[in-house]
């Protein structure tokens, strides 16, 4: 591995990071314990803190501690009744000690109770006494009542003026899954079963695969582990409203009396509350449909140095080569690229750009910088594409895939394939004349004389050339691959939970990174190498440095498994879309979460920047690739036609046109250039980021092109702008 | 609706029976009713948790279909052991049995012979992964190449000739119209008419490429050329590949033309290669005829009833293009007939009218009569026998009369045979026992008894095939002479020819027991297929595997398994013994005997055997 020079300090650093997202993930532990202390004697789990809470919870009010009191003596845990009435200094009763433990057990339950719904502490029915007076915490906990309840909100919300009503619409999905939950919780099941059934018809479309979840869920033991609830609990769900929206809907609420409702909007709601004119229904179902709601506006504030690096300096000696090699027309062609070059280089820093050492980079070695040269000489080749001059396709067909492709990469000069399959292995196939060669062995590398000017050329072994080498090692299906930008590394993130990493110079595994624990499902490389990100059904999504066996940081905050991972093409920062059908960019430098989009409405499988860093494209289960600009942290376009999941998305390398490759087996062109023009000078739009999408699909879409029963797994443009396809003939 | 979905989904839950008869599957008797419940409760939330994780793990090995793995992985994500032995990737291995009051769930195992194991070639080896490239598009268009899919799928094809105005989508326009026409009024009148220009089509150029073009000449060359190997091959690309939409205009012209100066000039040969296109044509799914029909028919129609097709009608055997271009028809007319294009009714006047007609010769009435009774029983029944009782005495006329010519006389007898062969069948099923001669002579005069004896055939073949298909075994334990003599002519001319493509070489001719009249059925309610295949199974892994080892194409649809579609009743496999085969072991024939109510396709089959015979025909079994 090659060593970065300063990379001390990021690694330093994210110690910190670790510890912040231990954190966090303890915290909703600890806001359960605070949202129980007003309802239950004993929140938290050892038993001296859970009497000393509720002796603290007993002082408000003597009549509550009397009741508590009675519940304990009642389930005969008297050592309990005695440390409370001792710390509360209530007059002695007759006691008879037994089996305090149990006490604990039962305690403990009903405070989760009450921190999950805080009304619903009247959980204890069979308790009549207790009953009268833990009712008065929550006058609402009459299931029957619940249906009600939301009939009455929906009649209000119906009845409100059309401006309002997309907007406080918004509020029926929380709510329903709330109090569905709550009456699981309590063990209300018919009522639960009836309300679910009542209701969920009412519910957006796009909520249908979270209401299958909740649908089969109707039993209070169901809830301990199940992820989705855990989310839906832990983090809050965002709704945006206008104030005048807002304020409508707590009058009713107040004057209705209906707490139940608004302990719900409090509790486990967050509303950001907007000044200006209400959303319309389209404006607001285009950012719905995430697992917790829209992003909360401050979450999208944060700066983001989207701009690209400076191209490092690279002077071109090699040229007057370049120039033998290109005929005639070598002259001209060579001055286009020094333009473009110095260009770039003489351009003062991008403004958005960060700064060249943000994140310490490998140093270019010699090969990079020949790949460089490479990389402009084929660049002034490139075609320029646009609506009238759409790319070629090259489809490279997988066949006799029995076991499964499961993903594919291709390196950024298009020379070499690889493919990850289920049954384990990853193969990489070279698509050029150039075979594959192993270097030699140690002994043989021993006699080969180290001075010769191809000693490159000798230490490789012809015998074991091949236009195809398999890769064996991982114990699952391989879910994802990336090939290092200087094509000697591969990664594979495998079903067993590692990460590994491939020599293709030797074609043997190096390391097998370990810290997922679950499925890995996605990695990529960063484009300047040495870094790598990965994500998987931990939730969590992890960035490496090739050279450390633990990662450096650890992005956390997803609700769901982490589908999908890409690299700023500055390797600034980090995209992670999810299953909960969100992205997230992540600031390598710190691990923050700058940026949150919602409007997915189905988990997120392909992610892509467009070259000049502006610009995000995403696709999803739903069929849609939705466009984003990172720098306002907006919406910017929708693109309709997809009928499957989209597996690929790619810019070329101008960034004019956008290919997506799906599950419906075709590959579509987009109109890049127009999808972005169109939007981006909105003033308005841009400060309060309520997005008036055109439904213009139609328009932008250049062309579809039906592939033989072959789903489109991964595309990738080559640097002159053709666009390769891969995928496997399924017949 | 969807709501209706949800309750369904909300209410699902595993029987408590089930969970009863597990419990005592391992032990607990007397389970109470509550526990049931509960634990059916909760064994189905968790097997729903599992098959959502399951889901993960298909959409992120991008299938659509969820495999036994996916639940694996679940399994193991949840930290439960993986159901081990369930590695079908197809389907569960359960089956489900009840009787007696019982209700069983049961792995299937067959018993299996181990000589059978012992003595089945092993199978190919699936092959390796392997990556191939063709182009997707070029510059925005994409190439009609057998890698990309049809430009144009075959159900847009049926779309755009029967409902063109859907495909225009100006279905309310047209209701406008006609309602602004009926107000009288004539500015909506005039409006009509703009519209109607407008919906007229801008006529489209069919321009076809330099490849295509060239593809076209070589096709039609050698489906009209001298070579039969080259034709052959033709025509199997024509009846596979799926980017001839574009040319289908020009091949139906070029059927036509040729059909028309060929049959002026008496070329048989030639009429029968052009038929043998409208063949492959029509067996190529990709592609929908219906607006190609106006050429086509007629010629088909040219080939079936013209007055003479040959040079020499006394020796030529112009009887079977007659006979093939009939079942093309009648294939046709089964495709395409609708009730606004009428074709099926519109043929069978057109059969029946100069069949009706005295002065028409033999060669066109036996045309006629071979078109109508293709077309099935049910014609046969209306408007073939009840005509037999003249058709029997003009026959007699031209046997027992004055010799008038030759011609009329092989004409005469050919007709006789043909009548005998469609009507007898349809007649046993028809006409209850027993079969008295006399009263056959009665109602079907001069032909009758010879119905007689032909139904009588028919009967205990039919007998006979019914207690064959009883029999389980394969094995056949006396096998008929013709077959003995089948198989060692089959096994010794083993030429060197593609699994795909069949060769039925000369010798079979031996098969009819008459080798001198090749159009007189054997027995008449039996049929043959004869169909080679490579050595081991042709089940769909063959499919795959020939995808890649013919390069050429690498998914020309291949040799389907008939032995799975169809129902086989004697199956007679040539044993490859070293003597006879020599370098080719792996070439196989199996001679399946079907019974005559087999589906229509197969009926085409003996024709061509008979035909073959006269080194005219290849043909082509798909299943």
């Amino acid at each position: 591995f090659r060593a970065v020079p300063d990379d001390g300090g990021l690694v330093d650093a994210d110690e910190d990071k670790d510890i912040k997202t231990e954190a966090s993930n303890d915290s909703w532990g600890n806001n359960n314990a605070n949202d129980g202390r007003l309802l239950s004697p004993s929140p938290g789990s050892s038993a001296s803190a859970g009497s000393n809470k509720s002796a603290a919870g007993a002082s408000e009010e003597q009549q509550t501690l009397l009741a508590v009191l009675q519940f304990l003596r009642k389930n005969k845990l008297t050592e309990s009744v005695e440390i409370l009435r001792r710390e509360a200094g209530l007059p002695e009763d007759s006691l008879e000690p037994k089996g305090a433990d149990s006490l604990l057990s039962r305690v403990t339950a009903s405070s989760t109770a009450g921190a999950q719904a805080p009304t619903k502490v009247a959980a204890g029915e069979d308790q009549p006494d207790v009953n009268v007076v833990l009712s008065a915490y929550s006058q609402q906990g009459d299931p029957a009542l619940y249906e009600v309840y939301y009939s009455g909100l929906k009649r209000f919300i119906e009845s409100v003026l059309d401006c309002h009503r997309a907007e406080l619409s918004q509020v029926f999905y929380p709510l329903f899954v709330h109090m569905y939950l709550e009456l699981v919780y309590n063990n209300h099941e018919s009522e639960a079963k009836a309300f679910f059934e009542k209701f969920s018809g009412d519910q957006e479309c796009y909520y249908e695969d979270d209401l299958r979840v909740l649908s089969s869920l109707t039993k209070k033991e169901h809830m301990r582990g199940n992820e989705t609830l855990l989310d839906f609990r832990t983090s809050k769900f965002v709704l945006r409203i206008s104030r005048d929206s807002y304020q409508l809907l707590k009058r009713h609420l107040q004057e209705r009396q209906n707490n139940q409702i608004w302990n719900i909007i409090q509790e486990h709601l967050y509303i950001d509350i907007f000044d200006g004119m209400p959303r319309s229904k389209s404006q607001i179902d285009a950012m719905s449909g995430s697992l917790a709601g829209e992003a909360k506006r401050e979450a999208n504030k944060a700066k983001v140095y989207y701009g690209l690096l400076k191209e490092p300096e690279i002077e071109l000696p090699l040229d007057d080569e370049d120039e033998e090699a290109e005929n005639e027309e070598g002259k001209p062609k060579k001055k286009k690229p020094k333009k473009d070059s110095l260009g770039s280089k003489s351009k003062k820093q991008d403004p958005n750009a960060p700064s060249q050492n943000r994140i310490p980079l490998p140093e270019l070695k010699d090969s990079d910088k020949l790949d460089k040269i490479m990389y402009m000489k084929e660049a002034t080749k490139r075609i320029r594409l646009g609506p009238d001059n759409l790319p070629s396709i090259c489809f490279y067909s997988f066949l006799n895939a029995y076991q499964g492709l499961t993903a594919v990469d291709f390196t950024d000069d298009s020379s070499l394939i690889a493919g990850g399959f289920a049954d384990s292995t990853v193969r990489v196939w070279s698509v050029t004349p150039k075979k594959l060669r192993k270097v030699k062995s140690a002994a043989d590398l021993n006699l080969i004389d180290k001075e010769s000017d191809d000693v490159l050329e000798r230490i490789m072994d012809e015998k074991t050339a091949s236009e195809s080498k398999i890769l064996c090692g991982h114990s699952g299906p391989v879910y994802g691959i990336s090939f290092s930008p200087d094509r000697n590394y591969l990664l594979s993130s495998s079903e067993d939970g590692t990460v590994r990493l491939w020599s293709l110079q030797t074609f043997t595994c190096l390391v097998g990174y370990k810290g997922h624990n679950y499925p890995v499902w996605d990695t990529q490389f960063s484009p300047h190498g040495y870094y790598f990100v990965s994500g998987g059904h931990d939730r969590v999504a992890r960035l490496w440095a090739t050279d450390h066996y633990q990662p450096l940081r650890m992005f956390s905050g997803h609700l769901a498994d982490v589908t999908c991972t890409r690299f700023h093409p500055n390797s600034n920062y980090v995209a992670t879309g999810s299953s909960d059908r969100t992205i997230r960019l992540w600031d390598v430098l710190n691990g923050n979460c700058v940026r949150i989009f919602t409007g997915h409405k189905g988990p997120i499988h392909a992610l892509a920047f467009s070259p000049n860093g502006k610009f995000l494209a995403s696709g999803a289960t739903d069929g849609r690739v939705l466009l984003w600009d990172i720098g306002h942290g907006l919406m910017v376009g929708e693109l309709k036609g997809h009928t499957d999941t989209i597996y690929s998305l790619r810019f070329s390398r101008d960034g004019e046109i956008l290919a997506s490759g799906s599950m419906d087996n075709t590959v579509r062109l987009w109109d890049a250039t127009k999808a972005f023009d169109d939007l981006e000078t909105d003033d308005f739009t841009a400060a309060t980021g309520h997005i008036h999408l055109q439904d213009n699909s139609q328009e932008l879409l250049l062309g579809t092109y039906m592939t033989k029963s072959t789903p489109v797994i991964h595309l990738h443009f080559t640097r002159r702008n053709l666009l390769l396809a891969a995928g496997a003939y399924n017949p | 609706m969807a709501e209706e979905r949800r309750q369904k989904q909300c209410s699902v839950i595993l029987p408590t029976e089930s969970m009863k008869a597990m419990a005592e599957s391992v032990g607990v008797g007397q389970l109470q009713e509550e526990s049931c419940v509960a634990i059916s409760e909760e064994v189905s939330y968790r097997i729903k948790e599992i098959a959502q994780d399951a889901l993960k793990f298909m959409h992120h090995g991008k299938r659509r279909k969820l495999t036994t793995s996916d639940i694996d992985n679940a399994l193991k994500l949840k930290n439960v052991e993986p159901l081990y032995g369930f590695q079908s990737q197809e389907f569960i291995p359960f089956r489900f049995a009840s009787g007696g009051g019982r209700e069983l769930h049961f792995y299937e195992e067959r018993e299996v012979d181990l000589s059978d194991i012992i003595n089945t070639p092993l199978p190919r080896v699936p092959l390796d992964v392997s990556l191939k490239a063709h182009w997707l598009s070029i510059e925005g268009v994409q190439p009609a190449i057998p890698e990309n899919p049809p430009p144009a799928p075959k159900e847009q094809q049926k779309a755009e000739s029967t409902e063109p105005l859907k495909v225009a989508k100006p279905g309310q326009e047209e209701e406008a119209a006609i309602q602004g026409k009926s107000q009288g009024a004539t500015a909506a009148d005039g409006k009509g008419k703009e519209k109607g220009l407008i919906r007229l089509k801008p006529r489209s150029t069919h321009e076809l490429s330099v490849e295509q073009q060239l593809y076209y000449k070589e096709i039609t060359e050698a489906c009209v050329g001298s070579c039969e190997a080259k034709r052959a091959e033709a025509l199997q690309s024509i009846a596979t590949d799926p980017g001839l939409y574009q040319m289908l205009p020009r091949f139906s012209t070029f059927i036509s033309e040729g059909v028309r100066v060929n049959v002026v000039q008496n070329n048989l040969a030639l009429l029968i290669y052009l038929m043998r296109m409208v063949k492959a044509l029509m067996d190529n799914p990709t592609l929908y005829l219906e607006k190609y029909l106006h050429e086509l028919i007629p010629a088909v129609v040219t080939c079936i009833v013209s007055k003479q097709l040959c040079l020499r009608p006394d020796v030529d055997n112009h009887w079977a293009l007659r006979d093939f271009a009939a079942r093309l028809m009648a294939q046709s007319c089964k495709t395409f007939s609708t009730t606004t294009n009428n074709i099926q009714s519109r043929i069978t006047k057109t059969f029946t009218k100069s069949w009706l007609d005295d002065k028409t010769q033999w060669t066109t009435r036996y045309g006629c009569i071979a078109g109508l009774a293709e077309l099935g029983p049910d014609v046969i029944k209306t408007l073939i026998l009840p005509r037999l009782t003249v058709e029997g005495a003009r026959i007699k006329a031209v046997m027992e009369g004055p010799v008038v010519s030759n011609i009329d006389k092989i004409g005469a007898d050919h007709v006789q045979s043909l009548l005998l062969k469609h009507c007898a069948s349809v007649i046993a099923k028809i006409r209850p026992q027993p079969d008295n001669v006399e009263q056959y002579r009665t109602d079907y005069g001069y032909l009758g008894p010879m119905l007689c004896s032909h139904v009588m055939k028919a009967r205990t073949q039919a007998a006979l095939q019914a207690q064959q298909v009883n029999r389980t075994t394969l094995t056949i334990t006396q096998p008929r002479p013709t077959l003995s003599v089948s198989q060692s002519g089959l096994s010794g001319s083993t030429g060197p020819r593609t699994p795909s493509i069949i060769k039925v070489p000369s010798s079979l001719t031996l098969m009819s027991p008459r080798p001198g009249t090749p159009s007189q059925p054997s027995p008449p309610a039996t049929k043959y297929i004869v169909m080679a295949t490579s050595a081991g199974t042709a089940t769909t892994q063959q499919v795959i595997t020939l995808s890649s080892s013919q390069s050429a194409s690498p998914v020309t649809s291949t040799v389907p398994s008939a032995t799975s579609t169809l129902q086989p009743l004697v199956k007679l496999e040539s044993g490859s013994g070293p003597g006879l085969t020599g370098s080719r072991p792996l070439q196989k024939y199996i001679v399946v005997s079907l019974p005559s109510s087999a589906s229509s396709s197969l009926e085409i089959l003996p024709c061509l055997v008979q035909l073959k015979t006269q080194g005219l025909f290849g043909l082509n079994v798909k299943g």
